[in-house]
């Protein structure tokens, strides 16, 4: 079986979950979308290192889902902080900078 | 056919779909719940594709931790946090899909017009397996960045932990303070708030008590048991209340013990 499918749901994958960040506001789903993003990026990397004949792809794959588990537990951590002050979870209302 | 694409055609729609309804549903739950489901068979296409570790790793790491995480946030957050519909820039939804769509397009032109070999497969760098020839490349050539990503972790955890945790900007009040505010606030009963009413033919817990007068009391219930729905409503209540008082009448004595 060829590269192609597997690149072009990555790349769907990718597609749909920057879609998400775009339109949703509540700071968790547009998290879960940015994990999905990464997650899109991976299989694209899983194949690229297949199409290759190299392991490099894979390795950076591992890396890559081990900074994702760093980005989520300190983002979570903020968006409890900021539900903690502001009872809120939607990503409009923190816009106190913009004054 | 091979085994190969049968697994990739029957995964990979099921991911996709449920990344859309990530996109889609109403509730950050469900959310959360469809984002596994597409990690779950994100892992699948990477055992089909000579990635066993990662698979593993993909399970573990995502489904397992990640995704608990998200739950754990979620609950503490509120199931119900859920988006409002009045839109901060005008036209962001539309703009936003618009530009998704011509983004997605030109992504998945670009793949399919590029020639690409046939995959190499890895048999041949990965004698002994996926993942001795994984440990190979990763205590060789990458273990700088391998060490680099314990400093990376420790320092994740030390700031969520700084980020979470709360200080107390006053001591905590006593039972003695907390009583006399509520007698300084005057108007509020001080006594505890009135028991929900015990009857024969409703939910207990979900039925107001009845003041002396006949009328419900509000303050009977629980405050969640309300918002959720659950209570034999007020009305329900006030109707059986009038039912009774009549049947009193009719009768010409008051019917002893409770009224429903």
């Amino acid at each position: 079986m060829g590269t192609t499918p597997y690149l072009v749901l990555s790349a769907l994958l990718f597609t749909v979950g920057a879609v998400g960040v775009l339109l949703r506001r509540n700071a968790i789903v547009v998290f879960m979308c940015i994990e999905l993003m990464l997650n899109a990026a991976n299989l694209a990397f899983v194949t690229f290192a297949r199409l290759h004949g190299g392991l490099d792809g894979q390795v950076i794959a591992f890396f890559v889902m081990v900074v994702a588990a760093a980005e989520v537990v300190v983002g979570l951590a903020v968006i409890v902080a900021i539900f903690r002050t502001r009872r809120s979870a939607s990503v409009d209302d923190a816009s106190l900078l913009r004054y | 056919m091979n085994g190969e694409a049968i697994v990739f055609w029957v995964v990979a729609p099921v991911a996709l779909l449920a990344a859309i309804g990530l996109v889609f549903t109403r509730k950050a739950v469900h959310g959360a719940l469809l984002l596994a489901v597409t990690m779950v068979c994100l892992a699948v296409l990477y055992v089909a594709q000579e990635a066993p570790f990662l698979g593993v790793v993909q399970v573990v790491v995502y489904t397992g931790a990640v995704m608990m995480l998200f739950l754990f946030v979620l609950m503490l957050v509120g199931v119900d946090a859920s988006d409002s519909l009045v839109e901060t820039i005008r036209g962001q939804r539309w703009i936003g899909l618009l530009a998704g769509l011509v983004f997605g397009g030109l992504l998945v032109l670009a793949v399919t017009r590029s020639p690409f070999d046939e995959p190499r497969g890895l048999a041949r760098v990965t004698p002994e397996g996926n993942v001795p020839g994984l440990a190979d490349i990763i205590f060789t050539r990458y273990v700088w960045a391998f060490e680099i990503t314990s400093a990376l972790l420790i320092t994740a955890a030390l700031g969520a932990m700084v980020l979470a945790h709360r200080e107390r900007t006053q001591p905590r009040p006593s039972q003695r303070e907390l009583a006399g505010r509520r007698l300084r606030a005057g108007g509020a009963a001080v006594s505890p708030l009135p028991s929900p009413g015990v009857y024969a033919r409703h939910n207990a817990i979900g039925t107001p008590a009845l003041l002396p007068d006949g009328t419900p009391a509000e303050s009977s219930i629980s405050r969640v048991l309300a918002s959720r729905g659950a209570t034999g409503s007020v009305s329900q209540a006030n109707a059986d209340v009038i039912r009774v008082e009549e049947l009193d009448r009719r009768s010409g004595e008051p019917t002893q013990g409770g009224t429903t």
